[in-house]
């Protein structure tokens, strides 16, 4: 008998690990449980058959649990039921002996504490009162609902403007989305069951830089009804758009020489060419909007807007900086991720050749100031962010871009103090190393570790934590704000200032392009009623039948990027667009979740809002 | 055109075919359960998965097209195996008491099962065991709901009403009342539609029958039955009669054998509501013109269908008084039945059982109301049969019908002019009502075909008449769906009419819900012909010459709208309640 043996993997384990990986992106892509209730069964059953066998709390107490789920699923419990599966679920949280029972009592705990309403409304109705399954998921993920399987259908047939008609209806900045999107609709991917989610955002992309031809957009009768909208980001040029199309008299007043926004002075060209982003914008004006540049509207100038026009639009967004409140920030050589970007935005492009820079900060913006800086001509970009890199709230794709690029992350490292040279010049960013520790508000927090503070020597240093509005002024005069944010109703609707309607980073907070986009959406839906009208933006392409092709896998393409070594040398787009064969091979793989599953049913698409 | 291949033949059809229309076309019939035309294609009980060339799972046939070159197979084994497995699937959670149900004999699910030779379930039964209040007029029995949505689809998409959800979900997913409230509780107008197009027996109406039995077998009862308009064309449906002998005569045969001492017709009483709503009308106008009438709103809405009249106390209780206070042919019935009639025999109120045949589920909670009572507070309809429940008592009788002969209707109540028979298909309310307005405006009798307008299955009809000088504008709709659609426009200012018939079925009462059901086969159409045809080729086609209605003015209601016709004939809708 040999003492020991190389562990050799069992034909069942090989098949239970590639389920596993099928599980694992089941569940990235579905939820558990349409309803809290079967949710929470599910959740206790599958850590129950996890169970090793040993102890009875998880051995017999997460079966007993399963069966109370069962009985409130089933319409048998009462409101004492309730009481005894949180009892139940917390018996096996204290008493078991390992992670297995213990974690497993703690989320039904945590389950059937944060579900009650939804126990007791099976209880009370014996029916769920959770909303209804999503109809088609990708639709469903994106804020703005734009019909995807739509325009993919569209790709796939080779009709690329219909497809830009298409998502124009929900959307009137397809080039900018196809681009620049956070594309939350590729989370929810059918296909992502099955194999990989679709590359929704690299479709889009192909579309627009493919339409065979340009068109116009239907436009309504002219109303005779003016309105304002203050501020020319994503959110009020949405807005615009569709006021233009329902036949409203539009003129946006944007404080800045240029549209845009944060498209404009917050994303570097290398992302978002500025040449496409104004094409489009131009495209959007020509339905006959007016525009007046560097115009600031403050609180009174509402009033005067309010006067004379019939309904006002306010989406400022967030342009105002915050501060780290340390020692030397406001040396020379520290600016603000907002400032740069903003001055790029104009283009003033400023010349960091030789410069060593650090960047503070770990979301989106901090990899697109440390990028934009190694374009700059920057010798030695050092990114310090006081978490870890995988905490970072920054997509994987500009984090890696990042790295490709020469950026440095340090990890882990909180700015303490900016050291300054005699005469008023950034000498450096002391930081000190940090440890991971126990979460905080969902995310595990760091704290100091047990080594020196450590001077990072650098000529700037950007900083990039975030952005606030500037509402202070409109707070002057009684428009509700919290903690900086204009505070509307769900239809975008100020609170006593009739006509007023409020959307985009200025309400949300600094947020993403395709929630300004559906902010400005919904406020020209309310705006139109509001003038007492009730225009619809139809869907006006015929789409092509849908065709059953069953499962075949299929890989996802990918955007690739050109060669880090080029790239940064320059502001031109660093993502390369897809091939004819790969968009036409990835449009394939659509599952078509409009026509098959819960979307035929409850009908795949919106013809109309 | 687009050229496949289906189970080794060459099928040739255009683009846009669904696999089942393109099988169909060469007399393949692929089965189907939860599949309802234009409705229900949701592919959702996959009964009607059929077998693909080059494609590893099977496919939907209801709502997949066809594709140039595809090779189908409806029958594969992989096919069949899977289509028995489903339908296995769905008995075990199914309750198979056949023996004991309503839809035995007219089930998609029971003959499928036995087409498909289930002889042996493989899988453990599980019922989910939830029956509703069976003392309301429309009860569902989930034990038997398949779950195929059809119900959901009816009521949202064609009566714009949402009684039924998905109410739970993943394996404990149920259909029933929205929001988990009881049925009595919503806005469920009654029409039915829900149970003639289940599959299955999971929606019924109440079974009244046995009372009539009861009240049949008492000695001291005077049984009387008026038969609604639409009841003629389809009685017979499920009896092995073809339609044309299927008269009412033969009906009143029937009827008599199984004891009922009079038999009359609900035409006479229709003829009855045209005089009153007629008048109503034409009395509306003229107060409208003259000072103070700035108040009376139009349209003026008929009053006959209680579907209808459930759906705008729940909808638009603001638009009640726009509805006419005329009681419903079957409920002016019951009053004159219980009063006129019973002094006419010279008994006590109390000793008649006033009995009506209707093609219609919501007649059974109309009857009901508080205010369908006589003096002495019974009711002016005693019981009130679906055409299911007559046709069941005539089998329960074991009555053939056909053999039996025709025999004449009782007299003075069993009489009615073309005018009337037609009340049971869209736009004959408003034809016969037109008929006679233009009489009592004029004097002269119209050209009984000089409305012919306003018939036919679309939607919403509108037309305009001149009527004696002055345009009338009316409108017709069928369907709860397009009576939304019509109001909508009424209340944006779209529209306008003077009058409107509304009728909650699609096809009028011809498509009630409680007429015979045939699965997939909407007959609204084919019986609506039938009262068109019986009106053409009836004498009298003008309601205000039916001598019935003439004799009974004249011996006790006097004339239109007198004191006593406001008393028997007329009806306040307030009086009464509906959830919204």
């Amino acid at each position: 008998m040999a003492r020991l043996h190389v562990m050799e993997r069992s034909h069942a384990q090989a098949v239970m690990d590639d389920l596993h990986d099928a599980l694992g992106r089941r569940l990235a892509a579905r939820s558990l449980a349409p309803c809290p209730v079967e949710f929470t069964a599910a959740l206790v059953n599958m850590c129950a058959t996890q169970s090793c066998g040993k102890c009875t709390p998880c051995r017999v107490g997460l079966k007993a649990l399963a069966d109370l789920l069962e009985e409130v699923l089933a319409n048998r419990a009462t409101l004492e039921t309730i009481d005894l599966i949180e009892k139940t679920a917390n018996t096996i949280y204290l008493s078991s002996d390992c992670a297995i029972g213990y974690e497993a009592g703690s989320m039904a705990l945590m389950a059937v504490r944060g579900f009650r309403d939804d126990f007791e409304h099976h209880v009370r109705e014996h029916a769920c009162g959770f909303e209804q399954n999503e109809r088609v998921p990708c639709v469903a993920g994106c804020p703005a609902n734009v019909d995807i399987p739509g325009y993919i259908s569209l790709v796939e047939a080779g009709r690329y403007a219909d497809a830009v008609r298409l998502i124009r209806k929900d959307n009137p900045l397809p080039v900018v989305c196809g681009r620049v999107c956070e594309h939350p609709c590729e989370m929810h991917c059918r296909r992502g069951i099955v194999d990989d989610p679709l590359n929704i955002l690299a479709l889009k992309r192909y579309a627009t830089d493919h339409m065979e031809h340009d068109y116009r957009p239907n436009m309504a009768e002219p109303t005779g009804k003016k309105v304002a909208v203050i501020g020319g980001g994503p959110a009020g040029i949405s807005c615009a758009y569709y006021l233009a199309l329902m036949g409203h008299k539009v003129k946006i007043f944007e404080q800045r020489k240029h549209l845009g926004g944060m498209l404009r002075y917050g994303i570097p060209s290398y992302r978002l060419p500025r040449e496409d982003l104004e094409a489009e914008i131009q495209w959007i004006l020509d339905c006959g909007i007016d525009v007046e540049l560097e115009c600031s509207i403050d609180g009174a100038g509402l009033e005067q807007l309010r006067r004379d026009y019939d309904a006002v639009y306010l989406a400022i967004g967030a342009h105002s900086d915050k501060k780290l409140g340390l020692e030397g920030e406001d040396a020379q050589g520290v600016v603000s991720a907002v400032q740069m970007l903003r001055a790029i935005g104009d283009g003033e492009m400023p010349d960091f050749s030789g410069e060593r820079v650090v960047v503070i900060g770990g979301g989106n913006v901090a990899m697109d100031v440390a990028r934009s800086s190694v374009r700059l001509g920057a010798e030695k970009v050092i990114i310090a962010y006081r978490r870890r890199i995988c905490d970072m709230t920054a997509q994987d794709a500009e984090i890696a871009g990042a790295e490709a690029e020469g950026c440095q992350i340090m990890e882990l490292n909180a700015p303490v103090r900016i050291e300054t040279t005699d005469d008023g010049r950034v000498a450096g960013v002391v930081v000190q190393p940090q440890i991971i520790g126990a979460p905080r508000r969902g995310r595990p927090a760091p704290r100091a570790a047990a080594a020196p503070e450590q001077l990072i020597a650098c000529d700037r240093v950007i900083v990039a934590i975030g952005q606030d509005i500037d509402s202070a002024t409109f707070e002057n005069i009684g428009i509700p704000c919290k903690w900086g944010r204009i505070v509307t109703d769900t239809e975008g609707a100020v609170a006593g200032f009739d006509g007023v309607y409020s959307g985009g980073d200025c309400q949300t907070g600094p947020a993403t392009v395709i929630r300004a986009i559906n902010a400005g959406k919904v406020a020209a839906a309310n705006i139109d009623r509001h003038l007492g009208f009730d225009h619809n933006i139809e869907l006006d392409v015929e789409l092509p039948p849908v065709q059953f092709k069953g499962k075949r896998l299929c890989g996802r393409c990918e955007l690739k990027e050109r060669d880090a070594a080029e790239r940064i040398s320059d502001f031109e787009m660093a993502e390369i667009g897809l091939t004819e064969e790969e968009a036409h091979q990835e449009a394939s793989r659509c599952l078509r979740c409009d026509h098959f599953g819960f979307g035929a049913f409850r009908g795949g698409r919106n013809f109309q809002w | 055109m687009v050229k496949l291949i289906i189970d080794d033949r060459e099928v040739e059809v255009p683009e846009h075919t669904t696999i089942l229309d393109a099988a169909a076309s060469v007399g393949i019939k692929i089965p189907t359960l939860c599949y309802l035309r234009d409705l229900n294609e949701v592919g959702a009980c996959r009964v009607c998965v059929v077998e693909i060339e080059g494609i590893d799972q099977l496919v939907a046939a209801c709502n997949n097209y066809v594709l140039d070159g595809m090779v189908v197979r409806t029958n594969s084994n992989k096919a069949r195996i899977a289509r028995k497995t489903n339908v296995e699937f769905l008995l075990s959670q199914h309750d198979s008491e056949c023996t004991s149900c309503t839809r035995s004999g007219n089930c998609s699910l029971q003959s499928l099962a036995n087409d498909l030779g289930i002889t042996d379930l493989p899988f453990s039964k599980h019922l989910e065991g939830f029956k509703s209040d069976p003392s309301f007029p429309l009860i569902r029995n989930n034990d038997k709901c398949i779950k195929c949505l059809r119900c959901i689809q009816i009521c949202e998409k064609v009566q714009g009403t949402g009684v039924w959800d998905l109410t739970s979900r993943a394996s404990h997913t149920v259909v029933n009342v929205a929001g988990g409230k009881k049925l009595s509780e919503t806005d469920c107008a009654l029409c039915g539609q829900c149970i003639t197009h289940c599959p299955t027996g999971a929606l019924r109406a109440r079974d009244d029958t046995e009372r009539v039995f009861d009240a049949l077998a008492d000695p001291d009862k005077i049984c009387l039955v008026q038969i609604a308009p639409a009841v003629r064309t389809s009685w017979s449906e499920s009896l092995g009669l073809p339609r044309e002998e299927a008269t009412v005569e033969r009906l009143a045969t029937a009827l008599r054998m199984m004891g009922f001492d009079y038999v009359f017709d609900t035409n006479f009483s229709a003829d009855l509501t045209i005089m009153e709503e007629g008048s109503e009308l034409l009395e509306r106008i003229k107060k409208a013109g003259e000072p103070g009438g700035e108040n009376i709103k139009f349209p003026m809405f008929t009053s006959c269908c209680p579907g209808w009249i459930r759906y705008v106390k729940s909808h638009y209780p603001d638009m009640l008084d726009q509805v006419s206070t005329s009681k419903s042919p079957q409920q002016m019935f019951g009053a004159v039945a219980k009063t006129y009639y019973a002094d006419a025999l010279g008994v006590d109120p109390s000793k008649i059982f006033c009995v009506s045949i209707m093609p219609c589920v919501a007649k059974k909670s109309e009857a009901a109301l508080p205010t369908m009572v006589g003096e002495n507070g019974d009711p002016d309809v005693d019981d009130v049969l679906t055409v299911r429940e007559v046709d069941r008592m005539v089998r329960a009788s074991h009555i053939d019908a056909t053999t039996i002969e025709e025999q004449k209707l009782d007299q003075p109540l069993g009489f009615g002019t073309g005018a009337a028979v037609i009340f049971g298909a869209t736009g004959g309310v408003m034809d016969a009502a037109l008929r006679s307005a233009y009489y009592l405006a004029t004097g002269e009798n119209p050209d009984p075909d000089a409305f012919s307008g306003v018939r036919g299955l679309d939607g919403w009809k509108e037309k305009t008449f001149d009527l004696a000088g002055t345009p009338l504008r009316v409108a017709v709709a069928h369907g709860l769906g397009n009576a939304h659609r019509l109001i909508e426009a009424l209340r944006a200012g779209e529209v306008s009419y003077d009058f409107v018939e509304i009728m909650a079925c699609p096809g009028g009462c011809v498509g009630g819900g409680g007429q015979p059901i045939h699965d997939g086969c909407e007959l609204a159409g084919e019986r609506g012909d039938v009262l068109w045809g019986l009106d053409a080729a009836s004498e009298v086609r003008f309601s205000h010459e039916n001598p019935s209605v003439k004799l009974v003015y004249d011996d006790y209601l006097e004339h239109p709208l007198s004191e006593r016709a406001e008393e028997l004939l007329h009806t306040d809708h307030t009086a009464w309640s509906m959830p919204r």
